[in-house]
């Protein structure tokens, strides 16, 4: 099975046994590497073969990436091989990754090379701490780790066997060993593997199950799932629109350029479902003009990215998170359907949920009519008086009729909304940051884009949503230093990304420094 | 009861003459020690020797057959005050612990075994945890052996060999009045292998035939001057016969051809990667045939001068193969040899790394390096030998190791420690950094994302003890954290007794989570569960009070997060002077898990009425901002991109692994974030009542909802 021989000088130790088969799982703690790694070691074992395997468990490995390590080899008249405790880069025939990251970890360590080894790993994710944590979006880009497989492996099994497993009711290790009796690199019959499998006792069926798909999807793949996403459900439609949205649809048809149909459909859709038809209309009137002066800037030849980027973030922006869109949210048949169907909810069994709710006077004074919270806003004491009355955690029984009919009363408060001290606020933030983008448009193109853009810092709610909106002022201001240089929507997009990449901010005032750096060094230069 | 268990691992221990053993390391050592007919064991856990203090526990009805005493120690020097035992009687004991760290703490005790000397056979298992997949700093236990004079097994990777060395080790322990310790590496501890087994053997004078005629020589207590005398004999009588021991018993090998130009000394443990490395050179089969004469110390201390001699005599170079700094036995080597003007090169640290793991690709390098010098005509034609550069070296996986994201080990789904380290957190936003002294176990964590609390850690249970300098007045005060397993190694001593005696003003938390949970959840003094051979249930309030402790405050639900945070807060402010004392308790949740899950499962099996728990977030509340993954780092606390074109980020999503430790909803709460969590409670087997009250509540919703969405414009998509 070996494709270059070693040339002893010794009698050959006899042919197929000249080195052992190595097997390396690369695993994260306490997910089923463990079992899979007994496993293949009573496989071995259960074909007169000698196994060989090492681990390294402890706190160390605690949910962190670990690696367990199978050689074997059959015997050879009475002399039992000499096995190695650690994979040799070069040197190993499989890799079983249980997540894919971790496979790209194991090309990292030399493990995976094009001479020998056969890869096998699950295309699911489960996201490191890293990557969750960012502000953003701070998932690794699965294609990279794609692309490198491509060059490394000399031969790639790799399907979701996380999903598989949990389809067949069972753990991705009896997925993994299907996947391993399917590649055909061990000379063993499958029925060897499932004898190892129902010798363990618990489960067996379910492992069976499993094991035998994930050995039919490594012998004949059904199609690729497409990693592609899937044609935007909220498309605009070609047909006549809804109840009541029909006149508001086809003013978008005519009005906007067709590069910004859908977008402005999801984004429409998204501002009527937030208030009503009305809203809709404010949206398509504010769009309609930020068109204009994207047309009147040469937004044509740009496929109108100006329009387009603005229908998603004025949408964004129109329908912000308040009191009331998250008690009607949370009043929604739907809402309780996608919870009934995350869990799997059988049809004897009884739901409740309890929302976690910490309401503050903000929130509270938000939805007082503009004048009067403004008022109420200069008496500082009685404002501080209320607080303690109001500001503490509040748990509420979703499904109980009480605590329902609170919620509910809160979630249709819309009508009270555009007159609110909320609303008041986020028009004219919205407003402020619609006139610098359009402003911008003027001198530099990509410039107005990319403050577009910036809305996305703000997002969350209470504290979290105040720092959001202190950086979207930061990176406002520290663009007007530089808006009149040629690479001004580069730094728009640099101070943007830095921004959205660590809570603190401390990367982002870094990039606000360099600019204040060269801003006044041009300055002084200028004069 | 341990993370692990080895109920059934624990029966392979009674097998006997003409059976064959197949299992892990550690369960091998076991075997070979009851083989040995020990009288008594101990040891502290930690890996990688853990699971083998997890098999004792299990094992407990295999060693009352045998007569053999199992202690728990409360920390490795205890251990080793344990075989003391041996010093004046015929009695095998063996102790085990994670070493350099055990080590360090049972120096005292180890010391003074080793200066007085025993007399029945004492073992020591060292669990060497250096090199990939340590969790301490990087040093040898070799030194110890040295300084103390204790003989040092490193046998070859091989359950056979390991268990022959422990049965010899306690013969040479008893010809030569000294401690022998027995050095396992991380991986050799879980290696997978198989031996011939032996009857175990019942010792023939026990713990009870000692306590029932004692004995005392005043010679053997480390006083001068008989202190002086143990030197004398250390020198003149110990090492002579355990030289002729190892020497006539063949404890070291000699493998391969006796004859050759060049040879390669090596620690038993180093075995099987030179075997690998010469393989990959064209010079050894896979079944160790090698080309190369070989010299295996399966003893690293003493070095046995003659053998050394005997294998270089006509050689014009040889290898040193010692993993680790600094190059003791290179040094012990090349001794022997100027000594006796044998002029035979020494090589070994000139071509291999000074430090770091020997890995048969190491090998490889350093195995090539010296043949290349020293007989170049023996690696002929050169076979091609594994090598992964090019494919490191290649542009596309370049860009996937400035791309794959660290993962190191976290707090578990569902931690108790989590809520804990999150009012840490909102604390610190609150009143500024403080300086935070860190301790060893799960709790070590919290010094990685997202948390990253803790400046130093000293070592175990000394957390509270490192903050001693910062006693002074100040506008912060010092925190230190500290487990329940550090707490009872040693913390309530030099700890907590150390801050009361010296009025430190600091603040102390006891992270108290039932078990030692860091290596693998074993009970200590103030575990909750009954044990029938332990008393348990001895609380650490009581003791701290005990100890002088006034401000003490006792949190009996650490997911209490909001009670969590105003209790730091009171402590790091309160006027109150002395040490202030938070213990934080609640189940270690993979212990928790592994007992209520079953519980659980078959009271729903059974028809019982049971409510299961488990949160989720509300993906259209949710922003996308994350800031509840800053305080928890959970692993079922995860992110998915919707497929929605208005939203850029990821949104919060929770798993199926969510265990409703209740973290989430606590967090969201008590630092004002955001109202997306939720918690789902699902009844099984729900009671007609329960059912009769979800209908009517849900009939009266469903009319409600009914009529709102009868009113809402309809674009035929969900928000």
């Amino acid at each position: 099975m070996r494709d270059e021989t070693v040339k002893l000088a010794l009698p050959a130790a006899g042919p197929a046994t000249e080195r052992p088969i190595s097997i390396a799982i690369v695993a994260m703690g306490g997910q089923g590497g463990g079992v899979l790694t007994d496993w293949i070691v009573e496989l071995g074992e259960s074909q007169g073969w000698v196994a060989q395997s090492t681990s390294v468990p402890g706190v160390a490995q605690r949910t962190g990436a670990t690696i367990y390590y199978v050689e074997m080899m059959p015997p050879l008249g009475g002399q039992k091989p000499i096995l190695s405790l650690m994979p040799t880069p070069g040197d190993v025939d499989v890799v079983v990754a249980s997540e894919f990251v971790e496979a790209g970890r194991a090309i990292l360590r030399g493990i995976v090379t094009p001479e020998r080894t056969t890869l096998i790993a699950s295309s699911h994710r489960s996201f490191a701490v890293t990557e969750k944590m960012a502000p953003g979006n701070g998932v690794m880009d699965k294609a990279i780790v794609s692309d490198a497989i491509g060059v490394t492996a000399k031969k790639e099994y790799i399907f979701d066997m996380n999903a598989l497993a949990l389809r067949h009711g069972s753990v991705i290790s009896a997925a993994m060993f299907g996947a391993l009796a399917g590649s055909g690199v061990l000379p063993f019959p499958r029925e060897s593997y499932i004898e190892i499998i129902r010798g363990g006792g618990k489960g067996v069926e379910a492992s069976i199950r499993t094991f035998e798909a994930a050995f039919e999807e490594t012998r004949n793949p059904t199609a690729p799932a497409s990693e592609t996403r899937k044609p935007a459900a909220t498309g605009l439609p070609s047909g006549t629109a809804g109840r009541g949205v029909e006149p508001l649809v086809n003013r978008l048809r005519s009005e906007l350029p067709a590069a910004a149909h859908d977008i402005a459909y999801a984004g429409l859709a998204k501002v009527v479902d937030f208030q009503d038809v009305g809203y809709g209309a404010a949206y398509l009137d504010l769009l309609a003009r930020l068109h204009a002066a994207d047309r009147q800037h040469g937004g044509e030849t740009k496929n109108f990215l100006f329009t387009v980027t603005a229908a998603k973030y004025l949408a964004n922006a129109m329908a912000y998170d308040d009191v009331i869109r998250v008690a009607d949210l949370k009043t929604r048949s739907t809402r309780r359907a996608r919870v009934e169907k995350e869990i799997g909810l059988a049809q004897d069994q009884v739901l409740q949920t309890t929302e976690f709710m910490h309401p503050r006077i903000e929130e509270l004074m938000g939805m007082l009519p503009d004048g009067f919270a403004r008022r109420l806003e200069k008496r500082s004491g009685l404002v501080r008086w209320l607080d303690a009355r109001v500001n503490k955690g509040r748990r509420l029984r979703t499904y109980s009729l009480v605590p329902f009919l609170m919620l509910y009363v809160v979630g249709g408060l819309r009508a009270l909304r555009r007159r609110s001290y909320r609303h008041a606020i986020e028009v004219d933030h919205r407003d402020r940051w619609l006139t610098a983008a359009t402003g911008a448009l003027a001198k530099n193109y990509q410039l107005g884009v990319e403050i577009l853009q910036c809305r996305r810092l703000v997002k969350g709610y209470s504290d979290t949503h105040a720092r959001g909106l202190s950086k979207f002022d930061k990176v406002m201001a520290a663009i007007a230093l530089v808006e009149d240089r040629n690479d001004a929507a580069d730094w728009a997009r640099r101070l943007r990304e830095s921004a959205i990449k660590d809570a603190a901010g401390m990367e982002l005032d870094g990039t606000i420094e360099t600019i204040k750096s060269f801003a006044v060094e041009g300055i002084s230069q200028g004069s | 009861m341990a993370e692990r268990s080895f109920a059934r691992e624990v029966q392979d221990l009674r097998l006997g003459d003409g059976d064959t053993f197949r299992g892990e390391g550690i369960l091998a050592i076991t075997k070979g020690l009851l083989q040995s007919g020990v009288s008594y064991v101990g040891g502290y856990q930690g890996s990688p020797i853990s699971h083998l203090m997890d098999v004792l526990a299990d094992a407990q009805d295999v060693l009352d057959e045998l007569g053999v005493v199992f202690q728990s120690s409360a920390n490795e020097a205890a251990a080793a005050a344990m075989l003391s035992a041996s010093v004046m009687y015929p009695l095998r004991g063996a102790v085990a612990w994670k070493s350099t760290v055990g080590t360090n703490v049972a120096s005292d005790a180890l010391a003074n075994l080793a200066s007085g000397g025993v007399t029945g056979g004492t073992m020591i298992i060292i669990g060497e945890d250096y090199g990939e997949g340590s969790s301490i700093m990087q040093e040898r236990t070799h030194a110890f052996a040295m300084k103390s004079q204790m003989w040092l097994l490193d046998p070859r990777p091989d359950h056979e060999c390991i268990v022959r060395l422990i049965e010899k080790g306690f013969e040479l322990s008893e010809v030569s009045n000294t401690p022998v310790m027995l050095e396992v590496r991380v991986r050799t501890c879980h290696m997978h292998g198989s031996f011939a087994t032996k009857d175990n053997v019942r010792p023939n004078f026990t713990i009870k035939d000692a306590l029932n005629n004692p004995r005392r020589d005043l010679g053997r207590i480390v006083l001068p001057p008989a202190a002086y005398e143990h030197e004398q004999e250390k020198i003149h009588k110990r090492l002579p016969a355990a030289v002729e021991f190892i020497h006539n018993n063949r404890l070291n090998e000699f493998i391969g051809p006796r004859d050759g130009k060049v040879g390669i000394v090596l620690q038993g443990g180093m075995y099987n990667n030179v075997i690998r490395a010469l393989q990959y050179l064209g010079l050894s089969d896979a079944y160790g045939n090698t080309q190369i004469p070989l010299y295996v110390m399966n003893v690293t201390y003493p070095v046995i001068d003659s053998e050394v001699a005997e294998f270089c005599r006509g050689k014009d170079a040889i290898l040193m193969v010692e993993e680790g700094q600094p190059e003791y036995l290179e040094q012990a080597v090349s001794t022997a040899l100027r000594r006796r003007d044998i002029n035979t090169r020494v090589h070994g640290k000139d071509m291999l790394p000074m430090g770091g793991d020997y890995t048969a690709q190491v090998l490889l390098e350093g195995v090539r390096t010296f043949v290349d010098k020293a007989d170049p005509r023996l690696l002929g034609n050169r076979p091609p030998a594994p090598n992964a550069d090019d494919v490191l070296g290649h542009p596309v996986v370049q860009k996937l190791k400035a791309a794959v994201p660290a993962r190191p080990p976290g707090l578990c789904t569902g931690c108790p420690e989590r809520p804990i380290f999150a009012a840490m957190k909102m604390v610190e936003e609150e009143l500024g950094p403080h300086h935070v002294a860190a301790d060893i176990g799960c709790h070590l964590f919290s010094i990685l994302p997202p948390f990253n609390i803790g400046a130093t850690t000293m070592g175990f249970g000394l957390g509270p003890a490192s903050t001693a300098a910062f006693n002074v007045k100040a506008d912060k005060r010092s925190i230190a954290v500290m487990g329940d397993g550090g707490f009872w190694h040693n913390g309530l001593t030099s700890g907590i007794g150390n801050a009361v005696y010296n009025k430190h003003d600091g603040v102390f938390v006891i992270v108290d989570n039932f078990y030692t949970s860091a290596t693998g959840g074993q009970d200590i003094l103030s575990s909750r569960a009954s044990n029938a051979n332990r008393q348990t249930n001895n609380s650490i309030v009581q003791a701290v009070k005990g100890i002088g402790a006034q401000w003490v405050r006792q949190i009996d639900r650490t997911y209490d997060v909001g009670k969590m945070r105003a209790t730091l807060k009171e402590a790091l402010t309160t006027e109150a002077e002395g040490p202030k004392i938070i213990v934080a308790s609640s189940e270690c949740m993979l212990n928790k898990q592994r007992r209520v899950k079953p519980l659980t499962a078959r009271a729903i099996k059974g028809g019982e009425r049971v409510v299961k728990e488990r949160f989720g977030v509300d993906e259209d509340v949710c922003t996308g901002d994350h800031a509840c993954i800053r305080l928890s780092g959970c692993p079922s606390l995860s992110v998915k991109q919707l497929d929605d074109p208005l939203r850029d980020d990821p949104v919060a999503a929770i798993d199926d692994s969510c265990v409703a430790c209740g973290n989430c909803g606590e967090v969201a709460e008590a630092a004002v974030l955001c109202p997306s969590f939720y918690r789902a409670d699902v009844v099984h087997n729900p009671t007609r009542w329960d059912r009769f009250k979800a209908k009517v509540t849900m009939a009266v919703i469903g009319f409600l909802q009914r009529r709102r969405e009868r009113r809402r414009p309809a674009f035929g998509i969900a928000a």
